[in-house]
């Protein structure tokens, strides 16, 4: 590309109407996201401010400011769901980047066949999250659950094992679950940068004498640096917002241990009928879950405006 | 050589474990209730279509199905369209302002759901939409949109510039080269937009759970989540209905599994 | 057919990059007017501002007597050939050439026949019903062209056209469109940054660099009379060569000194104090053998062209020069020629300026 072109931001039409026409044709689809997702946003903020039992209705919906907020900083419950999501989030991306790894890697090779490991790792990701939940949950059923059985037959289980009493033993079907389920994204997001590394980086380190480790470590590694910031940015803010899952597969239980915050935000909406403090709830999800999506957008330096300057 | 091995074997294993889940919810929608809970094997013995004609007489789990089609189907098509004109524009068209849309609605897409849905459930409750097809399909378009919006830019960026220009030299007003230039090349683009809007849709699950009362509205997800039993958990009927959730969405994956691919990887990777 | 006209075009970006500076060109009625010069000299910039696909930050431009600076390249009636073609990817090749007609709201019979004739001219009647895919290079060019034809504009633009072409093919085309030109004679402007294709088919040649137009005449003109050292240097292959010395009057005779080298000037060649830049095209340079006065020099390489062939000479005491000589010379290596250079055939120029001295 001439360093004229490479220069040239990106072609423009010279045309006042032009920027009407741009404007005219993203109103409808941007009236609908604001109309649908700001507003509510800013009745959320609005009712977090307030006091408003739904199961009280007669003691109104009275002002109380940062009240809800500074009930949530001594909420046992919330600083637990926090640690709980946190504990959820950590063990799973992790698992899920080394295994989304190793999978790109061992996908990039080229092989036949490449197409049904594709379309079988495609599938999990493509369920509901509902059904694998139910899936996982049947495995390690106490009683009907193959886990046990399979466990006991190989001599790691001496009786079967009651997965679901207790938080501890609770986390393992929960994040293998999620696991099965996301670790294709990741690796499908990891491959697509894989496949954009030069391969005669590859053969000029190999002339030169460098082996397998050393090229993994010092060419792919850093090039790929891209691709593991987006997908582990995108997989953290997931797993913060997991619901679906635990919901099904423990309810959030036993008792509330495996509850992230989520999860407790809706039994505090939909089951407590608390608005008022569940939007305050809500509110800071949404801060910390916006925290992360600017780390996101600032971070990598998304081109946002076009294509054109980095030819 | 070594390498090769190790990464085979592993590739293996890992089909396996991909598939290992469904294998058994297969064999063990076909095995009486009795077998699998006092003896689950992973070989099958006997094999009965109870819990599938269950599903049907018993169930009614068409209902669940129509459901999630109409609103999947309905929210697809209409942010599939409307997001393409906005694509198209936030594309090609320069405008003042359109970083701060691009970034809006970015933004947007890692909305935690959790955070809108008692708005939603008191606006929705106010229009008298609880518990209906545009109650559903409303706040599905809280991620449906974006999410188009965000995949057909990807893929209206990566057609070559210069056939607008020729189309424009030509004589083609803006509306003309979109609609005869642009828009019969981006096909496979709003095909895998639509396949991954609509999958999406699908799987939702919160906002279903939150706006529908009874089983007459469920989706597909909501209704084999809220199963119950008269005694315990119907197992039997949930894997089957698992299985029969599954089936369309692995036929559908192995038959545009590269085009699936494009679109998420067009939209992330590229930021 | 018209005449374009660029009075005092000024294009920056908000970047900060300035693609064309108070650029002044007049193009006549028919005239193949070609713009040449370097990456980023701003010619294909000139180009789209021509079309309408650029709008210049001052200045204006019109086509045909029509001031066109605020209109959209849709109200401009001109006919681009892009240097990727940009060929209607899902249209046949008929479809592409009838669409600019098509959107006229042309009567379709008419229109059949226009493009049946056109593609008879450029040998694509075959190829009607078939899509781009299905074509190669030099036919994707031809349809592009006959996109173009089709539309009888006012004027034609051309992008680098033949840059995607292999060399063969390259030469065919350029002879293609010179042939083009003469049946039409229709006004054209084309960009290019090879000067073999400027001073082919030019009628006129405009060299650019950095945005500032250096000279616009005839390609002979070009060649014969630069008007600065960059032009100079730019037009012809292998470029002219510059010695670095002074001018002074010896014997009432004008004199050109250099480090090892002494020559005479034309009798009417500007004599002033300080630095000049003496060019002589490689062309000119007359090799002999032996030593009888004169400059001297050591044949350092020999490259045979087949038609000719290319030296490098290093002259004693100062520095190297590349002469082209005729087949049937025979330079050695490490032999010992004399340089004899015309007067005629000196170039002298300003040093800071880069300007031509008359």
């Amino acid at each position: 590309m001439s360093r004229e072109e490479s220069e040239r931001p990106a072609p423009r039409v010279p045309q006042d109407t032009e920027a009407r026409a741009g404007w005219l044709l993203t109103a409808p689809a941007l009236a609908c996201i604001l109309f649908i997702a700001l507003f509510p946003l800013a009745w959320t903020l609005w009712e977090s401010l307030h006091e408003h039992d739904l199961r009280m209705p007669w003691l109104g919906r009275p002002f109380v400011g940062l009240g809800n907020y500074l009930t949530i900083l001594q909420d046992a419950r919330f600083w637990q769901s926090l640690a709980h999501t946190a504990l959820f989030a950590v063990v799973s991306v992790a698992v899920e980047l080394t295994l989304g790894l190793a999978l790109a890697l061992a996908m990039n090779r080229g092989f036949r066949g490449r197409g049904v490991v594709r379309a079988a790792v495609l599938v999990p990701w493509a369920i509901p999250t509902v059904v694998a939940a139910l899936l996982w949950r049947f495995i390690f059923d106490s009683q009907a659950g193959i886990a046990n059985v399979v466990l006991m037959n190989v001599g790691l289980l001496r009786h079967p094992l009651v997965w679901f009493v207790q938080a501890t033993t609770a986390w393992v079907p929960v994040i293998l679950a999620d696991v099965w389920k996301t670790t294709p994204f990741v690796a499908l997001l990891l491959l697509a940068g894989l496949q954009s590394i030069d391969g005669e980086l590859y053969e000029a380190a190999a002339t030169d004498g460098a082996s397998a480790w050393w090229q993994l470590t010092r060419i792919t590694i850093p090039l790929l640096k891209p691709a593991i910031l987006v997908a582990l940015i995108f997989r953290t803010l997931d797993a913060f917002r997991v619901f679906d899952l635990i919901y099904v597969m423990t309810g959030g239980g036993p008792g509330t241990s495996t509850e992230p915050v989520a999860l407790y935000t809706f039994n505090t909406l939909l089951q407590n009928l608390e608005f008022g403090y569940g939007a305050a709830l809500s509110v800071v999800i949404f801060l910390v879950t916006f925290g992360l999506a600017m780390l996101y957008i600032r971070g990598l330096g998304v081109d946002l405006g076009g294509g054109g300057n980095r030819r | 050589m070594k390498g090769r091995i190790v990464a085979r074997v592993g590739l293996i294993l890992l089909v396996l474990f991909a598939a290992f889940p469904f294998y058994w919810a297969l064999v063990a929608s076909f095995t009486p209730e009795a077998t699998l809970f006092r003896e689950p094997s992973l070989w099958p013995r006997t094999l009965i279509l109870d819990h599938y004609r269950a599903l049907f007489t018993e169930r009614d789990f068409w209902t669940p199905i129509k459901n999630s089609l109409i609103v999947a189907g309905f929210t697809t098509a209409f942010c599939v369209t409307i997001g393409a004109f906005a694509a198209y524009a936030l594309a090609r068209i320069e405008f003042a302002g359109k970083r701060a849309v691009l970034a809006f609605i970015l933004a947007v897409t890692m909305f935690p759901q959790i955070s809108i849905v008692s708005p939603l459930y008191m606006l929705l409750r106010r229009l008298h939409l609880i518990n209906t097809y545009p109650g559903l399909v409303l706040p599905y378009m809280t991620f449906a949109m974006p999410l188009a919006v965000w995949l057909l830019v990807g893929f209206f960026r990566q057609l070559p510039r210069d056939l607008e220009e020729a189309a424009m030299v030509d004589g083609a007003s803006r509306w003309q080269s979109f609609t005869r230039v642009i828009l019969p090349l981006t096909g496979p683009g709003l095909a895998t937009t639509a396949i991954l809007t609509f999958i999406y849709c699908w799987n939702e699950f919160l906002f279903a759970l939150s706006f529908t009362l009874g089983p007459e509205r469920y989706t597909v997800p909501v209704a084999i989540a809220l199963f119950r039993g008269q005694y315990q958990v119907p197992w039997g009927q949930i894997l089957a209905a698992t299985v029969i959730a599954t089936a369309p969405v692995a036929v559908v994956v192995l038959i545009f599994q590269r085009r699936i691919v494009q679109g998420l990887t067009a939209g992330a990777v590229k930021g | 057919m018209a005449r374009i006209s660029l009075a005092h075009i000024d294009k920056q970006y908000p970047n900060g990059f300035v693609a064309s500076r108070d650029l002044n060109l007049e193009i006549a009625d028919g005239e193949f007017l070609v713009l040449v010069g370097p990456s980023g000299s701003g010619k294909s910039t000139v180009l789209r501002m021509i079309a309408g696909l650029e709008k210049p930050t001052g200045g204006t431009i019109t086509i045909g007597g029509r001031d066109v600076t605020r209109l959209p390249p849709q109200e401009r009636d001109i006919a681009m050939v892009f240097q990727s073609y940009a060929l209607y990817p899902h249209m046949t090749v008929r479809e592409n050439m009838a669409f600019g007609l098509k959107l006229r709201k042309q009567p379709a019979d008419g229109v059949a026949r226009r493009v049946e004739a056109v593609a008879d001219s450029l040998g694509l009647r075959a190829m009607l019903e078939r899509k781009p895919a299905q074509l190669s290079g030099g036919q994707r060019q031809r349809v592009a062209l006959g996109r173009a034809i089709v539309r009888e504009p006012k004027a034609f633009l051309f992008d680098e056209p033949l840059s995607n072409l292999d060399a063969q093919l390259r030469v065919e085309t350029r002879a293609e469109l010179a042939r083009l030109h003469r049946r039409l004679g229709a006004t054209m402007v084309y960009v290019t940054h090879d000067q073999v294709e400027a001073m082919t088919l030019g009628t006129r040649v405009a060299v650019l660099k950095d945005g500032v137009l250096q000279q616009v005449a005839p390609p002979m003109e070009l060649y014969r009379h630069p008007r600065n050292q960059f032009v100079a240097s730019f037009i012809g292959s292998p470029s002219m060569n510059f010695l670095r010395g002074a001018v002074s009057r010896a014997n009432g005779m004008p004199q050109f000194a250099a480090p090892g080298v002494t020559l005479a000037l034309a009798g009417d060649a500007p004599v002033r104090d300080g630095p000049v830049l003496l060019g002589v095209r490689p062309h000119d340079i007359v090799l002999s053998a032996g030593v009888n006065g004169g400059v001297r020099g050591v044949v350092s390489l020999v490259e045979p062209l087949g038609s000719e062939q290319i030296v490098y000479v290093n002259v004693l005491g100062g520095q190297d020069l590349v002469a082209a000589v005729g087949a049937d010379a025979s330079p050695k290596v490490d032999e010992t020629v004399t340089i004899t250079i015309p007067s005629a055939a000196m170039h002298l120029f300003d040093p800071e300026t880069g300007g031509a001295l008359r």
